[in-house]
C-alpha cells in the first residue's frame, strides 16, 4: 500500500508541480500572487475539453493547442488586468487578480454551466498490475509528460537567451531594461509559460477525475499556491520539490490516518514548514553586496 | 554627442531636476558631481529611459530620446553602469557579459568582445562561472563596466563606480575608465561623489545642487574653484 500510495502522491505532486511553476514564476518577477492562475488552469481544461468534444480533434493536437490559447488567455490578463498596474501599490495587484479570478470562473460558470462535464478523452484507460502497484496508464502518462515538460523548462530558463534574460528580470526590472531587455514582452511570456504548464495540467487531470467543472480552479489553485510557498516562493526548483511533497504527504495522510483530512494534511505541511524554513525548502535569503 | 536642455523631472510632485542643461563630446569624459540627493542617479536614469522627463529634451547625435522605451536607448549605442552595480547575482560571470550584448547579433564579434573584456579583467575570466552575488565588490564593479562594453556602446553612463568600494579598488577602477577613454575612445558621462577622483580623470565637469546645475567647466577650472574645494574636495 506504501508504495501505492507514493505512485498516487507522485502524480497528484506532478499536477501541483505544474500549476505551482506558474505562480512561482509571475511571483519571481512581478513580485504579485496571480491568483487568477487557478482559473487559466480551469480555462485551459476548458479548453481542451471543448477541443477534443466539439471539434474533434485528435487528443494530442487539442492538448497543443488548448496549451496555446491559454498561452493567449494568460497573456491577456496580464495585459489587461496588471500592466497598468504594475507600479501601483501592491495590494491594488492583489484585488485585480482576485477580480480576473472571480470573473473568469463565472464566465466559464455561464458559458459551460455549473454541473461537472466529464472528458472523453479518447484515451482507453488501462490498469497494470506492478508488484503489488496497480498503475494506469493515465497515471503514467501524467508523470512522463510533467517531467518532460519539467526538464523542458528548465533548458529554457538555464540554456536559452530569453531565459536569462527571464532571469535577469526576476532579479531587477530596471536594470535588466539597462541591458536592451524589452521587459513588457518578457513578462508576457512569463505569463504564457505558466499558463502552458496550467494548461497541461488541467487537462491531465480532468481525463484523471473524469471531472470538469468551472470552480475546479479553487482547490488546485489553492493547493498549487501551497505547494509554491513550500518550496519557496519565486523559485523554480522549489516549485517542483514543493508540489511533489504536497503530493505525496497529502496521499500517505489520507491512506493511513483519515481521507477527510487530505487537504489538512497538505496545509499542515506547509504550516509546519514554514515554521522551521519561513522562505520555504529551496527558497533562499537573497544576500546583495553594498 | 549627448546634449541635455532644460531636463525637468518630478517624482509625484517633487522636483528632482530643475531644468538641467549638459553636453558630452565624443570621446570625453564628463563627470557630473553633487551629494546625495543632488539629482545625479535621477539625470542618468532619465538619459536610460527608466525615467520620463516632465519637461526639456534629451538628445543623441541629434536624435531625441524622451519618450523611447529603455531598451531602445540601448540600441542606440547608450549603456548604463548603474548605481550599485547592478550585476544580476543570481547568474553567472559570463552569463551577465553575455546580457550586456542582448541585443546584439553578431555572435563571432560577442566572443571576440567577451575575450576582450577578460582581457581588461582577468579576473572575470578565472571566475566566469561563479555566480555574481559570490563576487567581492571590486569584482562586480568590474563586471557590471565589462558588461556595459559588452554591448560596444557609443557612450558609457557610469553610476557612482566609486560607490562601497576600497581606496584601492577605486583607483583601479578610475585607471581603467580613463584606459578606456584613451585606447578605446568610449566616451563617458561620469557620476561622482568622489570629486577629486571624478576630476582626475575627467575632461570637463559639472556641479549639480538640488536638481540644478551650479558650476561647470574643464576639470582645471573646477579644481581651482573655491567653493568647489571647500565643499567637495575637502580642502
Amino acid at each position: 500500500m506504501f508504495t501505492q500510495q507514493i505512485i498516487n502522491g507522485l502524480t497528484m505532486g506532478s499536477i501541483y508541480a505544474l500549476i505551482a511553476l506558474g505562480y512561482t514564476m509571475v511571483y519571481g518577477i512581478l513580485r504579485i500572487v496571480n491568483f487568477a492562475h487557478g482559473d487559466i488552469f480551469m480555462m485551459g481544461t476548458f479548453f481542451g475539453l471543448l477541443l477534443t468534444q466539439k471539434f474533434r480533434f485528435p487528443f494530442p493536437l487539442a492538448l497543443i493547442l488548448a496549451a496555446i490559447f491559454t498561452a493567449l488567455l494568460g497573456m491577456l490578463v496580464e495585459r489587461v488586468a496588471y500592466r497598468a498596474l504594475r507600479l501601483s501599490d501592491r495590494l491594488v495587484l492583489l484585488i485585480s487578480a482576485l477580480g480576473v479570478s472571480i470573473f473568469l470562473s463565472n464566465f466559464a460558470q455561464l458559458v459551460w454551466g455549473t454541473e461537472t462535464h466529464p472528458f472523453p478523452s479518447g484515451l482507453s484507460v488501462k490498469s497494470f498490475q506492478v508488484g503489488t502497484v496497480t498503475l494506469s496508464n493515465i497515471q503514467v502518462y501524467i508523470l512522463i509528460l510533467s517531467c518532460l515538460l519539467m526538464i523542458a523548462l528548465h533548458v529554457f530558463v538555464h540554456k536559452t537567451k530569453m531565459g536569462v534574460a527571464m532571469r535577469a528580470t526576476s532579479h531587477s526590472i530596471n536594470n535588466a531594461r539597462l541591458m536592451g531587455i524589452n521587459t513588457d514582452s518578457i513578462i508576457s511570456m512569463t505569463f504564457a509559460v505558466g499558463s502552458i504548464l496550467a494548461a497541461v495540467a488541467g487537462i491531465l487531470v480532468g481525463i484523471y477525475y473524469d471531472a470538469v467543472y468551472p470552480t475546479m480552479g479553487y482547490t488546485a489553485g489553492l493547493k498549487a499556491f501551497t505547494a509554491a510557498v513550500l518550496g519557496g516562493i519565486g523559485n523554480i526548483p522549489g516549485a517542483m520539490l514543493g508540489g511533489v511533497v504536497l503530493g505525496v504527504v497529502e496521499s500517505l495522510g489520507a491512506a493511513y490516518i483519515s481521507s477527510g483530512y487530505r487537504d489538512a494534511f497538505a496545509f499542515g505541511i506547509m504550516i509546519i514548514v514554514l515554521i522551521f524554513r519561513p522562505s520555504g525548502l529551496l527558497g533562499k535569503k537573497q544576500q546583495e553586496k553594498v | 554627442m549627448l546634449k541635455v536642455e532644460n531636463l525637468v523631472v518630478h517624482y509625484g510632485v517633487i522636483p528632482a531636476l530643475k531644468g538641467i542643461s549638459l553636453e558630452v563630446k565624443e570621446k570625453e569624459i564628463v563627470c557630473l558631481i553633487g551629494a546625495n540627493g543632488a539629482g545625479k542617479t535621477t539625470t542618468l536614469n532619465t538619459i536610460s529611459g527608466l525615467k520620463k522627463p516632465t519637461s526639456g529634451g534629451i538628445y543623441f547625435q541629434d536624435k531625441l530620446l524622451n519618450n523611447l522605451p529603455a531598451h531602445e536607448i540601448v540600441k542606440l549605442g547608450i549603456s548604463q553602469v548603474p548605481e550599485g552595480r547592478g550585476v544580476f547575482p543570481n547568474l553567472s560571470v559570463v552569463e551577465n557579459l553575455h546580457l550586456g550584448a542582448y541585443l546584439r547579433k553578431d555572435k563571432s564579434a560577442i566572443e571576440q568582445d567577451l575575450k576582450w573584456v577578460y582581457e581588461i579583467f582577468p579576473r572575470l575570466e578565472e571566475r566566469k562561472n561563479q555566480l555574481a552575488g559570490t563576487l567581492s565588490g571590486g569584482e562586480q564593479q568590474m563586471l557590471a563596466i565589462g558588461r556595459a562594453l559588452m554591448a560596444r556602446p557609443k557612450l558609457m553612463l557610469m553610476d557612482e563606480p566609486s560607490m562601497g568600494l576600497a581606496p584601492i579598488v577605486v583607483e583601479e577602477i578610475f585607471r581603467i575608465i580613463k584606459f578606456l577613454n584613451k585606447e578605446q575612445g568610449t566616451t563617458i558621462l561620469l557620476i561622482e561623489q568622489n570629486a577629486q577622483m571624478a576630476l582626475a580623470v575627467s575632461h570637463r565637469g559639472y556641479v549639480i545642487e538640488t536638481g540644478e546645475i551650479v558650476v561647470s567647466g574643464t576639470a582645471q577650472e573646477l579644481k581651482a574653484n573655491d567653493e568647489i574645494k571647500k565643499a567637495y574636495l575637502g580642502l
